[in-house]
């Protein structure tokens, strides 16, 4: 079952940008594409935990501030040579709403 | 007896409704049609041409007076419904009353008037029906006469181009970054600002209207940023609104359209809707397609058939005339997407698939629309097109056997196909000049001058040198920008002057993007290009900053920033080192260093915190000092003539007015300057990209030293007199490196590249270039030497850019 949650509006976040939304298990990065796609990921770089919110948001990818690593924001896969992964969380946008899916977030709380 | 059928609303979807309902079942209903125009049914969607005078009314009649009454349908035209009166089963009109048993309304839409003052003057009309049109031409028949167009979308932009031809003046404002957004992605939108442009209609992006002036009639269009534009005719093409005001009267469900079931029925099982005034599954519709599909399901419904409405796939082209555009399918949504484009720059041609799980989900074209349908239809069926993905952007001459392959493509044109268009080459001159003995890009600009202007088609001018060649071609050594594109740092930045292109999605296009948007790697240099070529034209991207530069500060390693003042020369005071103090201690930060560039670093700021610390250290006088930046980093000095008994000149004055001359400017690597009062040069200037040494005759400056992660002496450019040439010198050295040097390299290597001989010919030698290369050098710092902590430490920029979305810790808690 998800839990909907009602974060922010999609204006909020600037095109092929990036802003975090604060949770008791880090920082979730939600990112929006050149075409108003919405992604959300934890903000933390497989490499060495980078903040992926600050990079570069290309296509449905991001290019991690500290060195580099792109990042699939489809499946928080590394891309290219690298590897690792990023947890990803559902998101949705409904009526310029974005709304991100805690269940996994409270998955992990109670875990 | 006969049931009695009324339909509210002449127009086109109940035009195919009644003609479906007539055809399956003719004696079924006693029909009157309810129509508010005076007129029958005609083809809204030709309007466009009427009003460009391509057609004319009668041509787009379709339903005459003759075929209502072969119908048997009462005509009630020029007369509204005013209301629906559901428990005595009539609707009221002027002339009174009329009874059914079923009834459909069909009130289409009404232009969405926005809300700002004036829009109710004489003068501001809609772009709905014949008398909108009317209207509009009659404005045009007056000389000289200005049309402003609210809203660049599909209506504003026929109703722009048709206003045009007839000779009026037009303007189209647009509020968002490109036309037609919903339609078009910025590449294809791009194009088609430059085909509008080009035939003199004025069009405005991100334009805010905040209001409509005038008296007795229109006058002007004031935007928000002050701008006033003279306007006799005011079209308001800003969207549609459901005409659903009787609906809502009687009770019925609506929300944004009147809300219906997949058999049309609204919440009253005798009422049915169809067309533009209804909501199906959440979704209104503004095309034809859908609601001629509608309207045959509601004459089922009628006769009590079972029929069932399914949403299609829509496409979209814009009826202007020399225009070629197709869009269709959703490409603003969906996941686990893939995108295939094609550039043809030369040509105007852009083309962009987009794919899911190898099926076709969307496509966007300009300038070519002709394999429109066979995309279409592969998208309407579902089609697997996993086998054919590679060639598939080629359209269906490509597949079946054909090569896919660009070369194969080149080797085909004839002799004379044109292959540079700034200097009309053909391919025959390109393959003489290879049979006689040139054997690369620059022998061949240099013999036939192909791509020697732009420098758009040296791609091409490869293929032929390859394909001509054969393995006798060795790709060039200057590798590409990137792997979005073939050109090089130098090509693009020649074709980013040499076309006047401002903005970059124009880049892309121009320059034949193979990717979408840019990666990570091209879109930070096409942004400092732009910056450096159009000062005053490009809008900065912030989205293609790296985080240093996009947040102001230095990222650390765990997530932090480093916060860094200018310290004007080295310089400073009690109050500021007072000011770093008490900064370091509101905000907590773990450590104070002295920089190896002669200020004070505080490392370890939490990015909410940036604004507040910016604010306190902008309080006591202070400016970012770019630690982060492409741009003017520090000027080292040492004390000088006010202290030291070996100085020769005021070498920290100097310094001091160098940094304020220089801060804030962008360049393509960082620049660092060192000024030393004498040859014992304690200011370090010789590893400098600049720097200056005083001697007691003058200064001499020196540049392309470096200190990083090569060590390299400054080369000597001048010895100067007056400490004004000095400056004069250094800032034309500077402008003269932002307009020629690549992106990310160094003073040092760019020099290294075109000879310092080149660099001296038009610093020193020249007096009118070096003037000219600091005037351009003011121009830009015009709007770029101003401090970005002030600009973004207001509350505004807290609450957009710097604090979280939201704060969820207090909710996982509950
Ligand atoms: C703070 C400072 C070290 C210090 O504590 O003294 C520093 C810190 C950094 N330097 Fe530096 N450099 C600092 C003076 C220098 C100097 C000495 C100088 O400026 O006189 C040099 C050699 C001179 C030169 O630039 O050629 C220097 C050569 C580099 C280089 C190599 C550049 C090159 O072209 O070879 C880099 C890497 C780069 O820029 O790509 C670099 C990059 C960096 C970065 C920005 C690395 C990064 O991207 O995160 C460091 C940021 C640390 C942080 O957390 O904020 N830093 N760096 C100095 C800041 C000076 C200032 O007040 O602005
Ligand atoms: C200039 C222009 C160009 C277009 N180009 C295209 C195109 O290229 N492709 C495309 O697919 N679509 C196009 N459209 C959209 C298309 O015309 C509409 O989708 C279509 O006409 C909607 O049909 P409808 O029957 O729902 O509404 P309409 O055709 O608007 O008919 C509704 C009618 O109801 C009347 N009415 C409203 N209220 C009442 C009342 N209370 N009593 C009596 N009568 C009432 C109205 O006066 C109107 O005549 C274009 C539209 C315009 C204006
Ligand atoms: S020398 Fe290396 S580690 Fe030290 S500040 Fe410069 S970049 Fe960072
Ligand atoms: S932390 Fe992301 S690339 Fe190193």
């Amino acid at each position: 079952m998800n839990a909907w949650i009602d974060i922010a509006a999609l204006n909020d976040i600037p095109r092929q940008g990036a802003r975090v939304v604060k949770t008791r298990l880090g920082c979730v990065a939600i990112f929006r594409t050149g075409e108003d796609q919405v992604f959300a990921l934890d903000d933390s770089c497989p490499h060495k935990n980078g903040a992926l919110s600050e990079g570069i948001v290309h296509g449905a990818s991001v290019t991690c501030p500290l060195h580099s690593w792109v990042i699939s924001l489809e499946t928080g896969l590394a891309l290219g040579a690298d590897e690792g992964q990023v947890a990803t969380h559902q998101v949705r946008v409904e009526q310029g709403r974005i709304l991100l899916d805690a269940t996994r977030l409270a998955a992990k709380a109670v875990a | 007896m006969t049931r009695k059928l009324v339909v509210i609303g002449a127009g086109m979807a109940s035009g195919q409704m009644l003609e479906s309902l007539t055809g399956i079942a003719p004696d079924a209903y006693d029909i009157t049609l309810f129509g508010a125009e005076p007129r029958g049914n005609y083809n809204r969607i030709m309007l466009s041409p009427v009003l460009a005078g391509e057609k004319s009314y009668d041509e787009i009649v379709t339903h005459d007076a003759a075929w209502y009454r072969d119908q048997g349908i009462t005509c009630r035209f020029g007369e509204p419904v005013v209301k629906i009166d559901r428990s005595q089963k009539h609707i009221v009109s002027a002339a009174g009353v009329t009874p059914y048993d079923k009834l459909v309304i069909a009130t289409g839409s009404a232009s969405f008037i926005i809300p700002v003052s004036g829009n109710d003057l004489p003068g501001v009309i809609g772009f709905r029906d014949m008398d909108d049109v009317e209207q509009m031409l009659a404005a045009a028949r007056k000389p000289g006469g200005k049309a402003v167009i609210i809203g660049g979308g599909l209506l504003g932009l026929e109703a722009a181009a048709a206003l045009n031809g007839q000779g009026m003046e037009v303007t189209v404002l647009h509020l968002m970054g490109n036309l037609m957004e919903r339609q078009l992605d910025p590449a294809a939108g791009y194009l088609l600002q430059k085909e509008l442009e080009s035939r003199g209609i004025t069009v405005i992006c991100k334009a805010f209207t905040k209001a409509i002036l005038g008296k007795e009639h229109v006058d002007a269009v004031l935007l928000e940023d002050g701008t006033i534009l003279g306007a006799d005719l005011v079209v308001m093409a800003a969207g549609i609104r459901p005409e659903t005001r009787v609906a809502t009267d009687a009770g019925l469900h609506v929300e944004r359209g009147i809300v219906v079931d997949d058999a049309m029925q609204t919440s009253d099982p005798d009422i049915l809707a169809v067309g533009e005034c209804v909501e199906h599954n959440e979704t209104v519709y503004g095309l034809v397609a859908p609601l001629f599909d509608m309207a045959k399901v509601l004459a089922q419904s009628l006769i009590d058939e079972p029929a069932a409405f399914v949403a299609p796939a829509v496409s979209t082209k814009l009826k202007v005339t020399g225009v070629d555009l197709f869009s269709v399918g959703d490409f603003a949504e969906g996941e686990g997407r893939e995108d295939i484009v094609f550039r043809d720059p030369a040509r105007g041609i852009y083309k962009r698939i987009i794919l899911r799980d190898d099926k076709i989900i969307g496509v966007v074209m300009y300038g070519d629309t002709s394999d429109s349908s066979w995309f279409f239809a592969k998208l309407k069926a579902g089609e697997d097109i996993g086998d054919i993905r590679d060639t598939l952007i080629f359209g269906p001459a490509f597949q079946g056997g054909a090569q896919a392959d660009p070369l194969a493509a080149v080797a085909a044109l004839p002799l004379d196909a044109e292959i540079c268009g700034c200097n009309g080459v053909c391919k025959g001159s390109i393959v003489t000049a290879i049979s006689d003995g040139a054997t690369d890009l620059a022998a061949i600009k240099a013999v036939t001058k192909a791509s020697a202007s732009c420098g758009n088609c040296s791609g091409l001018v490869e293929q032929v040198l390859a394909s001509t060649l054969g393995d006798g071609f060795v790709v060039p050594a200057e590798s590409p920008m990137c792997g979005c594109t073939t050109l090089t740092h130098e090509d693009v930045r020649r074709i980013i002057k040499s076309q006047a292109l401002k903005t970059m999605p124009a880049v892309m296009q121009e320059c034949g993007w193979s990717s979408l948007c840019g990666c990570a790697s091209c879109r930070p240099a096409l942004n400092f290009y732009l910056i450096a070529e159009w000062p005053l034209d490009y809008a900065d991207d912030a989205q293609s900053r790296f985080v240093n530069e996009r947040n102001h500060a230095n990222i650390q390693k765990d997530g932090t920033f480093s916060v860094l003042p200018r310290m004007w020369g080295g310089m400073t005071t009690p109050d500021e080192l007072r000011a770093i103090a008490d900064a370091a201690d509101k905000y907590n930060v773990p450590a104070v260093k002295v920089t190896g560039g002669q200020r004070i670093d505080l490392l370890g700021v939490k990015k909410e915190d940036l604004p507040d610390i910016w604010a306190d250290l902008n309080e006591a006088g202070m400016v970012s000092g770019h630690a982060y930046s492409k741009g003017l980093r520090t000027v080292k000095t040492c004390v000088g003539t006010d202290f030291c008994r070996f100085g020769t000149q005021d070498s920290t004055g100097l310094g001091v007015k160098l940094e304020k001359i220089l801060w804030g400017s962008w360049t393509p690597h960082k620049v660092k300057l060192g000024v030393s009062g004498c040859p014992r040069n304690c200011a370090e200037a010789t590893c400098k990209d600049i720097g200056i040494i005083c001697v007691d005759s003058g200064f001499e400056v020196s540049v392309a030293g470096a200190a990083g992660m090569e060590l390299k002496q400054t080369e000597a450019l001048a010895k100067v007199a007056t400490e004004q040439e000095a400056i004069d010198v250094t800032v034309a050295f500077v402008q003269l490196y932002r307009e020629n040097a690549r992106y990310l390299h160094r003073a040092y290597k760019w020099v290294a590249k075109v000879g310092l001989d080149w660099v001296k010919a038009r610093v020193v030698d020249d007096p009118e270039q070096r003037a000219a290369l600091c005037a351009r050098f003011e121009l830009s710092q015009s709007v770029y030497r101003q401090d970005p902590w002030a600009a973004e430490s207001t509350p505004e920029f807290k609450e957009k850019k710097w604090a979280p979305l939201t704060d969820l810790t207090l909710e996982a808690a509950e």
